[in-house]
């Protein structure tokens, strides 16, 4: 009879096959956000056009405005390219929180909390898939900068590394809002929630406007905040400028919220029913 | 050697959330192979009791056992040995039929060569073999619901927990499900069901526990059930209220009698049915009166819940305006 034999051999058998495989089951869930994204042209096209919209915008709209005197002498769209680079990943760190809030409402979180997957999978899964999204959309602009007469001051590598931080640090905002997508209810609220985190990060930083045009009592936050911090050091890195002390100020910052944010979105996600 | 062991043991479970409490001590067991229905209308802690089960919530107190594995102590192996289908049916929209399932495999560890055949196995007995490569968006109600049963069925768990498996399912959808759970249990899976259908614990349950406002109000076998609490019961409809009640005095040596207007209860405090059928029309026979109707009635498990709880069970209040709550979160329901 079947079911006398049946739950010994499984329970063993299982117990052996279903350690919580850290990586795989992480690689396995990014996969499943990645033809998410690729079956949502909607959220694609967000994740594509914005930034293009911001490109254009900024280097033919606002970017007169705006003296080459107080940029240190380069052009607008040098100065400018790094920083909507930086303003793409911050805004795009919103789908991580739309996502997982999503996934919650589905009860596609529920599902994935009663397999045998390593704790951290659906999480890790995200933020990688969101990475690899990242990676895209900065190719992506790259070649739209180069079409409107962004040139790298440096060198390849300079690009290379600047695109690099600014991936990294990109992964970082994911896990600040993989707790914020945790936190909330849904979608719309995620979506939401994010804005005001979101817009005092970027507007009021050096991405778009050099720091000392802005009054000075707002200064001293925005030097140092984040979002200025990495965009100084993506473009020190493709401007040729002396790159160091931006680019151990941005990965502290990265280290810092991946330290922080990361334990808090993990057990954020053990609690969350 | 485990035999005899119950495949889900469940011992005192105790659940709060802030000052409502949801389950108030709940103990049942099921038996490898078997299937046991959790009955009770929305609210009676059926949803907390399953995702404790399930590892998804921690009980306040009591414990819970999976084929003999604590579910608080080794939430992990309890994972890989469980099938969660629930009334959300939880399938990724984006993906296709055959993409959930392939991500379920991956996610349970199953060997790579296994995942393809077994995905496309299950999508045939599930009657999804054509939609396999459409992308679940499209899906039916129905179609999910199957997809979501076939995702918690890739790994060949032997425990199987189905959470109102068919809610919000046409009758259609409905009877494809039971179907499909009923080949299930003839493989020998054990399988845990809560239901606010009565007739779907009849039909599936080999065992019933009837909770309600968190406590177990009622347990036993279909017919054990039957016979404790619902009698058979004769209904003689006739002409006219002074006809019934003629009628009522010759029947009194059949059973208990009650009036009704122009309808005459009698009920059987034996079992024979028959029997007492033809007593009954004898009697009426006898006392030259011709009933418009004569029915032998056997008890439904509404009977049983009215006699149970007090109240009926709630399900054609709820059918169509069921709203998932959130979270599995207990909903009070107003008592009728």
């Amino acid at each position: 009879m079947t079911s006398v034999s049946t739950p010994p051999r499984a329970t063993s058998s299982l117990a052996q096959v279903n350690r919580p495989r850290i990586f795989g089951d992480a690689m396995t869930i990014a996969w499943r956000n990645l033809v998410n994204v690729r079956r949502n042209p909607q959220l694609l096209a967000f994740a594509t056009i914005q930034p293009v919209i911001f490109i254009l915008n900024f280097r033919y709209v606002f970017g007169g405005a705006i003296s080459t005197r107080s940029l240190g002498g380069t052009s607008y769209v040098n100065y400018l390219m790094p920083g909507i680079f930086v303003q793409t990943v911050v805004f795009g760190a919103l789908t991580t929180a739309v996502g997982l809030a999503g996934d919650l409402n589905l009860g596609i979180i529920e599902r994935f909390k009663s397999l045998p997957i390593a704790r951290s999978a659906v999480l890790t899964g995200r933020t990688t898939a969101d990475l690899a999204r990242n990676l895209f959309v900065m190719i992506l602009m790259c070649l739209i900068g180069f079409a409107v007469d962004w040139r790298i001051q440096s060198d390849v590598w300079g690009l290379l590394a600047a695109v690099l931080l600014i991936l990294a640090f990109s992964y970082a905002l994911s896990w600040i809002f993989a707790f914020v997508g945790l936190s909330v209810k849904d979608a719309e609220t995620a979506q939401a929630a994010s804005f005001p985190i979101l817009a005092p990060l970027v507007f009021a930083s050096s991405a778009f406007i050099p720091v000392q045009t802005m009054p000075g009592w707002l200064q001293p936050w925005v030097k140092h905040q984040p979002v200025s911090v990495v965009c100084n050091a993506a473009r020190d890195l493709t401007l040729g400028l002396p790159a160091g002390s931006d680019v151990l100020k941005a990965s502290a910052w990265i280290v810092g919220i991946v330290a922080v944010f990361a334990p808090l979105a993990v057990r954020k996600y053990r609690k969350v029913t | 050697m485990t035999t005899g062991q119950p495949a889900i043991l469940a011992e005192g479970l105790v659940k709060r959330f802030g000052d409502i409490t949801a389950l108030g001590g709940v103990s049942f067991e099921v038996p490898v192979g078997k299937v046991l229905g959790l009955l009770g209308p929305n609210g009676a802690g059926k949803t907390t009791a399953v995702r404790i089960l399930t590892t998804l919530l921690r009980p306040d107190a009591g414990s819970a056992h999976v084929l003999g594995v604590d579910v608080t102590v080794d939430p992990h192996t309890v994972r890989g040995s469980i099938g969660l289908a629930g009334q959300y049916a939880a399938v990724d929209e984006n993906l296709t039929a055959s993409e959930n399932l392939k991500m379920v495999g991956r996610l349970t560890h199953m060997p790579a060569t296994d995942i393809g055949p077994r995905g496309r196995e299950l999508l045939q007995q599930f009657a999804l073999g054509d939609a396999a490569d459409r992308v679940v968006r499209t899906f039916s109600g129905g179609m999910r619901r199957r997809l979501d049963l076939a995702a918690s069925l890739m790994h060949r768990p032997p425990v199987l927990l189905l959470d109102e498996p068919t809610t919000g399912l046409d009758p259609q959808g409905r009877s494809e499900l039971w179907d499909v759970i009923e080949d299930l249990t003839a493989e020998g899976v054990t399988v845990l069901l809560t239901t606010q259908y009565l007739e779907e614990a009849d039909q599936l349950a080999d065992y019933i526990v009837v909770v309600d406002h968190g406590l177990v109000i009622a347990e036993g076998t279909v017919s054990a059930l039957k016979a404790q609490l619902g009698a058979t019961v004769i209904e003689v409809a006739l002409r006219s209220v002074d006809e019934a009640t003629v009628a009522a005095t010759k029947l009194e040596s059949v059973g208990p009698v009650a009036i009704d207007g122009k309808v005459v209860h009698v009920t059987l405090l034996d079992g024979d049915g028959g029997a007492a059928m033809l007593e009954t029309v004898r009697a009426l026979d006898g006392a030259q009166l011709q009933p418009a109707t004569l029915v032998l009635r056997e008890p439904t498990l509404d009977d049983v819940f009215l006699e149970l709880t007090g109240h009926v069970a709630e399900q054609a209040v709820e059918n169509g305006t069921d709203v998932p709550v959130p979270g599995g979160r207990r909903r009070r329901r107003r008592r009728s």
